[in-house]
């Protein structure tokens, strides 16, 4: 699995995997981060109760594709657009952002239109997530 | 429990069975399976028949209710005598709302109260602290100082209304708030009836509301274990949890042996500080999920108690029943609740429900339908409640004690789950060096717990996207309802304002120079490696923060980092 990067070579798509906040809920986060890893992604972890300035550094330092974040709490309406504030202050405006987690309905409209580009909430198929990635990481 | 001659003749017959009836069955009607799997991932096989039972002894491996190994039930009359406690969590914004879902819950019938707290109070934090940041009140009710816990408890009565906490790295703070507010209103400390979870290993391994390095938190546990015995005496000073590691993914045999493992590592500690088993062992219990999977929860939960009791005797020495016999609550999986169709979720509930009852709790929460969406609505908490009145009223499993034993399908996947945790237990000691507390901190440090659990967590996804594990209205029949509307608790925006409001307020009427005192009085306790527990008592009474106190400790054994295993 591949993406072009900014002088056009083709490298491995790059993924962290954020848990923000004091939610120590990381089943859902780890087995994302197993699957993209299968998937033949590069993957790290934040692990768990990083900040939403210490995930965006990571994702600067690393240079990820893809941002997934995975919030259980309700906290995701204080943190996740912190986090997209920051990147965009970075210039990571193409990164991918995905939130995974116990998102109501209504709330996941809103992060949509704050610049999440998809929400996966539970019951999701870990499948349906890699294959996502895949889709929309431009190759 | 056959001779010789009676089981030869029957293996003829199962023989005959096999080759005639079965197999002529079979050539027409193949089965739906090559291999069937628990949701465990352990295979079962077909049919089980005395074969399986020839080496089951009576009186050793089950003995009568009320005896051990307490196969059959810790309690000589059990649901004949007294159902399970009907103990439903409650917990959400301030101590006022959880106050008034308190009084609402005991006057539906329920037994007993449990309290979830929020990731502020959870990891130590204060709510104007900046890590609290969004998360005030959300997965739990916001404590800050003894002034909240004044309200939570308003009302109710400390010596009549037993008060389960769910709370583990600041478990000493939360115990002093209660003890505090017991002194105030004048309750005897030893009329005084709960549990404080206090169940750190666990927090490492699964749950992760973890605050301090392990092993400076296992010298509080110790604290607390003592303070108890000699001052709450008739307070459980741990509820060793398990549920945690099967949410978090783990096996049935993973959540019983790191739970066992965890219990063996708090005797350890109880007996480390000088105490006698048989004295302490006793106000302990246990606390594990109920899945789905029927017949495999009934097992784990027969497995443990029997395992527990010849723990307790051989390596420890405890002579009691009352140090032998493993007592536990149980909770039903909110793990396995879906987001689709929710109202299926009752029937999940149900199901688990009847398996803890079948298995012999002592107490029960069930999970209300709409937990995979949010906080459960009151609506979905009355009929989790009436869940468990229907199986205690109404379905006649309460009438005979431990109704399945002697099946040999139970009896058989009772041996087979003990086996598998006894493999466990025997690993974690060999980390240990013979020592079951060192051998689960190791475990810990080195990834062990967590990589255990990845590893089984992952493993179950792929089933479940791959269609071999089966979920109702998520990987089949999922046609139609997906999006049934249903009421959900609604988060309330106020309530981190109105929280720190509160705290700022209680802040500004306490006595500063008192406070200051005994947070110092605290801190040389801490230096001193005394038992804190008086200390942060008094520092409660006072009005102190939760996060002031948990600073003092933080100061000293700094914080925990998440290792990330994946």
């Amino acid at each position: 699995m591949a993406a072009t990067d900014s002088t056009g070579t083709e490298r491995t798509v790059r993924v962290l995997i954020g848990k923000p906040g004091l939610d120590g809920h990381d089943r859902g986060a780890k087995v994302v981060a197993r699957a993209c890893r299968d998937a033949g992604f590069e993957v790290i972890y934040s692990g768990l109760r990083q900040s939403p300035e210490a995930i965006v550094q990571t994702a600067v330092q690393e240079d990820v594709d893809v941002l997934g974040l995975s919030i259980l709490s309700g906290a995701h309406d204080t943190l996740v657009p912190k986090i997209i504030d920051l990147l965009e202050e970075k210039g990571m405006t193409d990164v991918l952002v995905l939130v995974g987690g116990t998102i109501p309905e209504d709330d996941q409209e809103e992060l949509l239109e704050q610049g999440v580009d998809r929400v996966f909430g539970p019951d999701t198929d870990i499948n349906n997530i890699v294959e996502y990635v895949d889709r929309e990481v431009e190759t | 429990m056959f001779d010789e001659e009676r089981l030869r003749e029957f293996l003829e017959a199962k023989g005959d069975w096999e080759e005639g009836t079965l197999g002529e069955w079979l050539e027409g009607h193949p089965e739906r399976k090559e291999t069937f799997e628990t949701l465990s991932g352990y295979e079962r096989e077909r049919l089980y028949t005395p074969e399986d039972v020839e080496d089951l002894d009576y009186e050793d491996d089950l003995g009568f209710p009320g005896e051990p190994p307490f196969t059959r039930g810790p309690y000589p009359t059990m649901y004949r005598g007294r159902h399970w406690t009907h103990r439903q969590i409650a917990g959400f914004e301030t101590a006022e709302e959880t106050n008034e879902r308190y009084k609402y819950l005991l006057d539906q019938g329920q037994t007993g109260l449990s309290t979830d707290f929020d990731h502020p109070t959870l990891t130590g934090y204060d709510s104007d602290d900046e890590h609290s940041e969004g998360e005030v009140g959300r997965i739990g009710v916001a404590i800050d100082t003894l002034d909240d816990f004044e309200d939570l408890f308003e009302d109710i009565p400390l010596d009549e209304v037993s008060s389960s906490m769910t709370i583990n790295s600041p478990a000493p703070i939360l115990l002093a708030f209660y003890v505090a507010l017991a002194d105030q209103r004048g309750v005897d400390r030893e009329k005084l009836r709960g549990t404080i979870q206090n169940s750190i290993f666990k927090e490492f391994i699964a749950q992760k509301t973890y605050a301090l390095p392990p092993r400076p938190n296992i010298k509080l546990v110790e604290d607390v274990i003592e303070y108890c015995t000699e001052e709450v005496p008739n307070w459980y000073w741990a509820n060793v949890s398990g549920y945690h590691t099967r949410e978090a993914g783990g096996t049935a045999a993973q959540e019983a042996a790191f739970t066992i493992g965890a219990g063996m590592g708090y005797i350890e500690s109880g007996i480390k500080r000088g105490l006698d088993p048989d004295e302490f062992a006793p106000r302990m219990s246990f606390f594990y999920v109920s899945q789905t999977d029927f017949f495999e929860e009934i097992a784990k939960f027969r497995a443990v108690r029997r395992i527990w009791a010849r723990i307790m005797k051989d390596r420890y020495g405890a002579e009691s029943d009352a140090a032998r016999r493993m007592r536990y609550h149980v909770q039903t999986a909110g793990e396995s609740l879906t987001a689709k169709q929710p109202m299926v979720n009752i029937a999940r509930t149900t199901i688990q429900a009847l398996a803890a009852v079948l298995g012999g709790c002592q107490s029960l929460h069930t999970n209300g339908y709409d937990e995979a969406l949010s906080i459960p609505s009151e609506d979905a908490m009355r009929i989790a409640l009436r869940t468990q009145q229907v199986i205690a009223h109404e379905s006649g499993v309460t009438d005979t004690i431990d109704p399945l034993g002697g099946s040999y399908y139970v009896e058989k996947a009772t041996d087979e789950m003990e086996e598998r945790i006894l493999e466990y237990l025997a690993e974690i000691e060999e980390m240990g060096e013979g020592s079951m507390r060192e051998g689960m901190l190791r475990g810990i440090e080195n990834g062990y717990f967590e990589q255990e659990i990845v590893d089984s967590s992952y493993k179950w996804e792929k089933r479940k996207a791959g269609g071999d594990l089966k979920k109702v209205g998520v990987n089949c029949y999922t046609e139609g309802g997906e999006d049934t509307e249903i009421e959900l608790f609604q988060a309330n925006p106020e309530t981190e304002e109105r929280q720190k409001e509160r705290l700022n307020r209680v802040k500004k009427e306490r006595d500063d120079e008192l406070v200051e005192k005994r947070i110092d009085a605290l801190r040389e306790a801490v230096e001193n490696d005394e038992n804190i527990m008086p200390y942060l008592v008094d520092a409660a009474k006072a009005y102190a923060t939760e996060g002031e106190m948990m600073g003092v400790l933080r100061e000293k054994y700094g914080t925990y980092e998440d290792p990330g295993v994946f």
